[in-house]
């Protein structure tokens, strides 16, 4: 069992735990993620491990409540516990010195972007940063962020709080003033990966995304998470999570998050009519997260 | 449930084999229950005094971890249910489960003397009806263990391999931790076998014995991920290690088409269904997708079970798609009657090529090609041949790919001097188990490749005995 030693909403349905574990505290790596289940009818959630107290034993994470598991995440309270926890899985971020790395991080995508950005100034690169959100109630992580950049540029799609656009808008305007990027790390929706790709391609600049897919093991035994990158297929949970922007295929992996979609509702009206509330489907697949 | 009384023993050759009651298939296929009743009492000590009790029983040397058949099959036929259990379980740690997956008539009963004359005993009837007898009236008894050696060893693997090792070093005095990577002990009897074929409280039951003899379980834990092997030897106090990992890296036939939405592989469909229990979804989280026509791609046990669990999943039209004829299926004879029983449409000689999907990228169609039978291959079988322009299409919306499973690498890829073959099976010794690395012993999937729990527990047998061996005298 594994207790719940902190839990609080950090943006607008945006969790963030710490939970008691300590083999993985002391194991865990930048970019690796673990596995949580609430109970016994529950599944498999893989979660980025945002960071970690080796002495206290704990790791946290950080969600967004929007399937049936999460929201039921979100519920639990301090002192309550997961059945099952495990990890640190999938590949760590290969970190080291490359020059100037940006680090864009988009939505909830910010979380899993932390660590790694924070071991990559550890390493002694210089970091640019840019975080992004649809909107200001969605945004997290900016003061964390800031600690370990040289430089951070904040983004809303609505203009509602600091520079109105796209995180691709900002990395642009890097890459048109004359910044020398060694390496750019892309994380978070989709849409935004892709997008990223796109920017960065043409100027020949390296860039790392992070997948999120839909799992069930997370140790390699079932293929769920199958995902192509350069016209071979990979499994997320063990020859990723992070792979080469440039080469994923991230139209399958659009179509194959969505594969659950119609199960995902029925499981959503379920607790909804357990609260006796209805808070609007939620289009996002079970199993996702990251 | 008492023990029957005795009944002076009728001539053996006098009495056919007695039939296992079972649910009609039209019934079963509606619901994820055990296939097979057992056998009753009366029906068990009826079959049991077929047995001729040979001088040199041949049944014996059949069974890969040697039960001691004829004497337990005399048991039974005296009514001496609980006694009969205890017997076999001198050696066999897992009746239940053997008596229910082992593939008996390729072992134990096909060198059977009845067998010149008509049916053998069937031994793995009255294996399990005496392992079931004994949990179902709460006899089991746990036997007492060894004096404490101080030795520790690590069992990577909580499957049968892993739980053979575990059961016989526990016995022996040595202190036994076993590490799982999933939440559930169990591995492919958990993952992958029906709850139909094998009930999960059967298989937590014989983990619970092997719990209760002394060993301890630990789940959640991958090794190479969550902790290495040389952490284990070196930093954690382990004296010997066994890896039974199993096989657990799904092949894929890569064809285009494959990661279309609905295109499974068997061990995702069947972990989905039996470990996470989405035959109960919504009441338990884990979904699979509905389907209505499902096309089972391979000829092997675990295709008969993907194709029957999309059976009971609901699926109206469950196609088996398998290259070569039927008599080259390496499933079980029993497991192909039961899925032909249950409605499943077989297209024999028959390869898919691609996978056409709808606008939402999910699997729509089929394509496959007619094959025939060329000139035996290197595994003895005929090879299949293309037949030019016999291509066709089959409307599903659920593939699930089950042609054979390789070595998960996550064990050889973290522990430095563990040789594998070039497929990435850890290279042992057939009768010890011994790696090439010191202190590591492996048997099972993760050694000769998916094969079947019996064979995997017969490993773990042999590796037991050698690393105890190890553990006595530091020999190498």
């Amino acid at each position: 069992m594994f207790p719940i030693l902190e839990t609080k909403e950090i943006a607008k349905n945006v969790y963030l735990q710490r939970i008691q574990a300590p083999r993985i505290s002391k194991k865990r790596k930048a970019g690796q993620f673990l596995v949580l289940r609430r109970n016994e009818e529950g599944e498999r959630i893989p979660l980025t491990i945002v960071s970690s107290d080796t002495v206290g034993g704990s790791v946290t994470i950080i969600f967004q409540a929007v399937g049936k598991s999460t929201t039921e995440f979100a519920e639990m309270k301090v002192g309550d516990t997961y059945l099952d926890v495990v990890g640190p899985l999938g590949l760590a971020t290969h970190i080291e010195k490359f020059g100037t790395v940006v680090g864009i991080g988009g939505g909830i995508g910010t979380a899993p972007l932390l660590p790694i950005a924070t071991a990559i100034k550890e390493a002694g690169n210089r970091l640019l940063s840019i975080i992004g959100a649809r909107t200001k109630d969605l945004l997290i992580l900016e003061d964390e962020m800031r600690a370990v950049s040289d430089e951070i540029v904040v983004t809303t799609d609505d203009g509602s709080y600091a520079k109105k656009g796209f995180v691709t808008t900002a990395l642009q305007e890097f890459i048109d003033r004359g910044e020398k990027i060694d390496l750019c790390i892309g994380i978070g929706p989709v849409p935004m990966m892709r997008a990223v790709a796109e920017v960065t391609r043409p100027h020949g600049i390296k860039t790392m995304v992070s997948l999120n897919p839909i799992m069930v093991d997370a140790t390699g035994m079932c293929g769920a998470c199958r995902v192509t990158v350069g016209g071979t297929t990979k499994f997320v949970c063990v020859d990723g999570p992070e792979f080469d922007g440039h080469q994923v295929d991230f139209k399958e992996l659009v179509m194959r998050n969505r594969a659950y979609l119609r199960e995902e509702k029925t499981a959503m009206e379920r607790i909804e009519h357990k609260d006796g509330k209805c808070t609007g489907g939620a289009a996002v697949p079970a199993g996702g997260g990251n | 449930m008492a023990d029957a009384t005795p009944k002076p023993r009728p001539k053996p050759f006098s009495i056919p084999k007695q039939p296992m009651p079972e649910q009609p298939p039209h019934v079963r296929v509606g619901n994820f229950r055990e296939v097979p009743y057992g056998l009753t009492p009366d029906l068990a000590i009826l079959e049991a005094s077929r047995c001729i009790q040979c001088k040199k029983p041949q049944c014996v040397p059949g069974c890969p971890v040697s039960v001691q058949i004829p004497e337990f099959i005399d048991l039974v036929a005296k009514g001496k249910f609980v006694e009969a259990a205890r017997k076999i379980k001198e050696t066999n740690a897992l009746p239940a489960v053997c008596g229910r997956v082992c593939p008996q008539e390729e072992q134990c009963e096909k060198p059977c003397v009845l067998s010149k004359k008509g049916d053998p005993v069937a031994i793995g009837r009255l294996e399990r009806f005496v392992a079931d007898f004994e949990r179902v009236t709460g006899n089991v008894e746990i036997p007492a263990v060894g004096a404490p050696t101080g030795k520790r060893v690590a069992v990577i693997g909580a499957g049968p391999a892993g739980l053979t090792v575990a059961g016989d070093l526990v016995q022996i005095g040595h202190d036994v931790t076993i590490f799982e990577a999933l939440h559930k002990p169990g591995g492919v009897l958990m993952y992958g076998i029906p709850e139909f074929r094998l009930p999960k409280e059967i298989v937590q039951a014989e983990v619970e014995y092997i719990q209760n003899l002394g060993a301890k379980l630990e789940c959640n834990s991958v090794i190479g991920k969550s902790i290495t092997i040389d952490e284990l030897l070196e930093e954690e106090g382990f004296d010997a290690v066994f890896v039974g990992t199993g096989a657990g890296l799904p092949y894929f036939m890569n064809i285009p088409g494959e990661n279309l939405i609905g295109v499974y592989s068997a061990n995702e469909y069947l972990t989905r269904a039996n470990l996470m229990k989405a035959y109960r979804f919504p009441e338990f989280d884990t979904p699979l997708n509905k389907a209505t026509n499902v096309a089972v791609v391979g000829g092997g046990n675990v295709a008969m079970d993907a194709a029957r669990t999309a059976k009971r999943m609901g699926a109206k039209n469950v196609y088996l798609v398998y290259r070569r004829s039927k008599k080259e299926m390496p499933a079980r004879v029993e497991e192909v009657h039961h899925a032909e029983e249950e409605g499943i449409e077989f297209h024999l000689l028959t390869n898919p090529i691609i996978y056409h999907g709808d606008d939402e990228s999910r699997v729509s169609e089929v394509e496959c090609q007619k094959m025939e039978l060329g000139e035996p291959d290197a595994s003895g079988r005929r090879r299949p041949v293309v037949i030019k322009g016999s291509e066709f299409k089959l409307a599903v919306d659920t593939v699930i790919v089950s042609i054979g499973n390789g070595a998960n690498p996550l064990v050889p890829s973290t522990t430095p001097g563990l040789d594998t073959n070039k497929w990435g099976n850890i290279l042992a010794d057939q009768e010890t188990g011994k790696t090439s690395k010191k202190g590591v012993f492996a048997g099972g999937d993760i050694v000769i490749g998916a094969a079947t729990v019996i064979l995997a527990m017969g490993a773990g047998r042999k590796a037991a005995a050698a690393m105890h061996e190890y553990l006595k005298t530091g020999a190498w």
